[in-house]
């Protein structure tokens, strides 16, 4: 466990980032539970054991960033600050979901806190993210793309495409590699031959690194390093976080493809509770404070849950409006 | 030894003599530059094919439109006389021209140029200030005043930029726009059309060039996936405002894997706009109004049609609207509808169609999708007969989809069956003669236009 804060975050600051993972781990077991009660249908994947990575990279932001991702994207949503009713109540198929009910669980996006969805064809996401970058600097803008992708996607030829324009015309991009060790059902040792995922991206020149993407302050360390890097030389980075999926790739997944012990085993390294631990050992933040913040969270997330529920349908006239503006 | 001007692109037709390079008298040997040839899409050079001395300069610099084979030199071999080797003579049947396809324009010589300016007068349109240009400078003329207007636009694509553009579409631009917004990619359609729709998403206006759009087929994920549905899927949160342009269709001689009409993949998408431009007058307002468009738009050309002139607006206020045809020939008896390339096809058939007696409707669609159903309707209904044009594969094609809208909205107004030419359900073949079977012809027209009107 990494006790240093070389970030020198305050306790309070530090206390925001906690809520916000715990904020995430209980918004995705209450979709879990929504979807096993057939109120959220379709595809269903969850962002549970994976909350350091988001909220991790979200400590190195500016707020000007924009942050393009998969189809894993729930986690990635909460984190810019998006309001979590209307993040369920898309899941729930409903009027008042971010996409109206129209996109649902892979499909959610916001101009305004600059999230970029939401894609569901692995590796497509990378070459739009790029593309974000390059808006980013034709127009001078001081912005990071952050672009998210798993280990599935780096076998997917497109990326390769992407790195290669990335660092060819040098743009505002940090790539960001979640390896939660299986696209799907096909270990990281099934699908991808050579060494570590990261250095496929450094035979076009992108620097990078591998992190303990399970620990929120080795994560945030990295993030600061790499918008240092982008800031400082004007080109692409990329981070690989090794981290891991509690649950399974989606709702309808048996997971036979891994074992029970290993899945328990990387739960002693749970990135929320190890966050906690770290807040009342090392910060000696007191044990009721954090337990005010969770309850909050419970309770709102009940609240999510009824606004959810009880939000109509979408009118049944939407179904032709935005095909086209 | 004669010298003859060669065929410099599987397009070229004529060329034009700019300079030589040598003078009557001059020793040359095997390679040597002997003149400067302008094709349709470069300036190239013309090697000497042996070593000897320039005997006569038969054509003289600065002359145009000299036809493919013709004489322009005659050069004295060294040592022995070189037997000419008689060419094997082809019966070429009289409407196939050097590059296999079918020419343009008929001996009765009925000029889009012509139609378009009766069809002006018809319409009571603005009084423009025109000039008389080609397909690809009007296409340049577009996208330079765009670029002009809104400097969220800028182009890529393969060769766009330092090249001058592979059919010179987009000539110029680079000098005029710089590498920020005039941007050569790498050979890698999936990642830079990713990249261009991403950009969309942020804001910009991309226009994404295929060298053509064979090579799409390698980004049409990105295309139909993320172009297309984004604003849907976000609750029109995020529209997607770009345009993919190049060109569609059969070439001439390019093979199977070159030459393939994609406005049946394209226009099946619900979230894209398809247009296929059949002049230069339209593709500059079409592509004007493309790239001003908030939604992704596949712009289809035609490699065949960029070197066709017509007379073109200057103004830049200029546009053509998305979504409305044009009735480019008024007649009474039979609808003919096409788009792109088939207009010409057409209006090649015209004659031999109003020798028959017949006075056709012909409807240029210019806009795939949307489509201008009133203006088809209206005419069928005044007609009664129907049919449809198209180079792409007939099966599960546009022109089905065509049909079916007729018969089912003009149902009680048929005559007669609907019928539809269209490209044979097969690779396009390479040889001249297969290659002109494969794509709808003359005849074709004549006999479907017989069969609707119960001619034998």
């Amino acid at each position: 466990m990494n006790k240093k804060n070389k970030n020198n975050f305050t306790n309070d600051q530090l206390l925001k980032f906690y809520e916000k993972m715990f904020l995430i781990r209980k918004f995705e077991e209450k979709a879990a539970q929504l979807y096993g009660a057939g109120k959220i249908g379709g595809f269903c994947h969850l962002y549970i054991g994976q909350e350091a990575v988001v909220i991790g990279i979200l400590s190195s932001i500016n707020s000007e960033d924009t942050v393009i991702t998969a189809y894993r994207d729930h986690g990635h949503i909460l984190a810019r600050g998006v309001d979590p009713k209307s993040v369920m109540a898309e899941l729930t198929g409903r009027k008042d979901g971010i996409s109206k009910g129209k996109g649902g669980s892979m499909h959610m996006f916001s101009k305004a806190n600059r999230f970029y969805g939401g894609h569901g064809i692995v590796g497509a996401q990378v070459p739009l993210g790029v593309g974000i970058g390059f808006a980013h600097k034709y127009r001078n803008e001081k912005k990071i793309s952050r672009v998210y992708l798993g280990d599935g996607a780096m076998s997917n030829g497109q990326v390769f495409e992407a790195f290669n324009l990335a660092s060819l015309w040098e743009l505002p991009v940090l790539f960001i590699i979640e390896n939660n060790k299986y696209g799907m059902g096909t270990s990281i040792g099934r699908s991808a031959a050579g060494g570590e995922l990261y250095e496929r991206a450094t035979v076009f020149g992108i620097k990078g690194e591998k992190v303990d993407g399970m620990n929120f302050f080795n994560v945030s360390e990295s993030a600061i390093r790499a918008r240092e890097y982008i800031e400082k030389n004007s080109k692409p980075y990329i981070i690989e976080m090794d981290t891991y999926r509690f649950r399974g790739h989606s709702m309808s997944d048996p997971g036979l493809y891994r074992t029970k012990d290993e899945v328990n085993k990387m739960k002693e390294i749970d990135p929320v509770l190890m966050m906690k631990e770290t807040l009342l050992n090392d910060y000696k933040i007191q044990e009721d404070t954090i337990k005010d913040i969770e309850s909050d969270i419970k309770k709102q997330i009940k609240d999510v849950e009824k606004f959810s529920l009880e939000s109509p349908l979408p009118d049944l006239k939407e179904l032709y409006t935005e095909v086209y503006l | 030894m004669k010298i003859l001007l060669p065929a410099l692109s599987p397009t070229m037709e004529t060329g034009n003599l700019v300079k030589w390079l040598v003078k009557e008298g001059d020793s040359v040997v095997s390679g040597d530059i002997l003149a400067e040839i302008e094709t349709d899409k470069a300036t190239m050079e013309l090697e000497s094919p042996d070593d000897g001395k320039v005997e006569k300069i038969l054509v003289k610099e600065g002359t145009e439109n000299i036809s493919v084979n013709t004489e322009i030199a005659l050069l004295k071999v060294d040592g022995e006389e070189i037997e000419e080797i008689p060419e094997v003579s082809i019966e070429k049947s009289p409407q196939v021209s050097s590059n296999g396809s079918e020419p343009l324009t008929t001996e009765e010589n009925i000029s889009m140029n012509s139609i378009l300016n009766q069809t002006k007068e018809n319409s009571g349109e603005k009084n423009w200030s025109e000039k008389e240009i080609s397909m690809r400078e009007a296409l340049n003329q577009a996208i330079e005043e765009e670029m002009k207007l809104d400097k969220d636009v800028f182009l890529l694509g393969e060769e766009v930029a330092e090249y001058d553009g592979a059919y010179k579409v987009t000539q110029g631009l680079l000098d005029k726009f710089g590498s920020k917004r005039v941007l050569d990619t790498p050979i890698s359609e999936h990642g830079f059309t990713g990249l261009a729709i991403g950009a969309a998403m942020a804001g910009l206006k991309p226009i994404c060039e295929f060298m053509t759009f064979n090579f799409s087929m390698q980004a049409i994920d990105q295309i139909v996936n993320s172009a297309a549905k984004s604003l849907y899927m976000s609750g029109g949160e995020i529209n997607v405002p770009i345009v993919f342009r190049g060109p569609n269709g059969a070439a001439a001689r390019v093979g199977a894997q070159h030459s393939q009409c994609f406005i049946s993949w394209f226009s099946h998408i619900p979230g894209l706009i398809v247009i296929a431009p059949s002049n230069a007058r339209d593709a500059k307002g079409l592509l004007k109004s493309s790239i001003r468009n908030p939604n992704p738009v596949v712009f289809l050309e035609h490699e065949l049609l960029y070197k066709e002139k017509t007379n073109v607006p200057e103004e830049s206020d200029f546009l053509i609207p998305i979504g409305k045809g044009n009735l480019i020939k008024e007649g009474k008896d039979v609808t003919i509808i096409g788009f792109s390339m088939t207009v010409q096809r057409i209006l090649n058939a015209l004659p031999s169609i109003e020798k028959l007696g017949i006075s056709p409707d012909i409807i240029d669609l210019r806009s795939i999708k949307p489509l201008d159903e009133e203006l088809i309707y209206n005419s069928v209904k005044k007609t009664n007969r129907v049919v449809i044009v198209e180079d792409g594969f007939g099966s599960t094609s546009f022109g089905s989809h065509l049909s079916y809208l007729i018969q089912s909205n003009c149902f009680d107004f048929l005559d007669s069956e609907i019928i539809k030419v269209s490209g044979k359900d097969v690779p396009m073949p390479y040889a001249e003669n297969l290659e002109k079977l494969a794509l709808p012809n003359t005849d074709e027209i004549v006999s479907a236009v017989k069969k609707v009107s119960y001619i034998n």
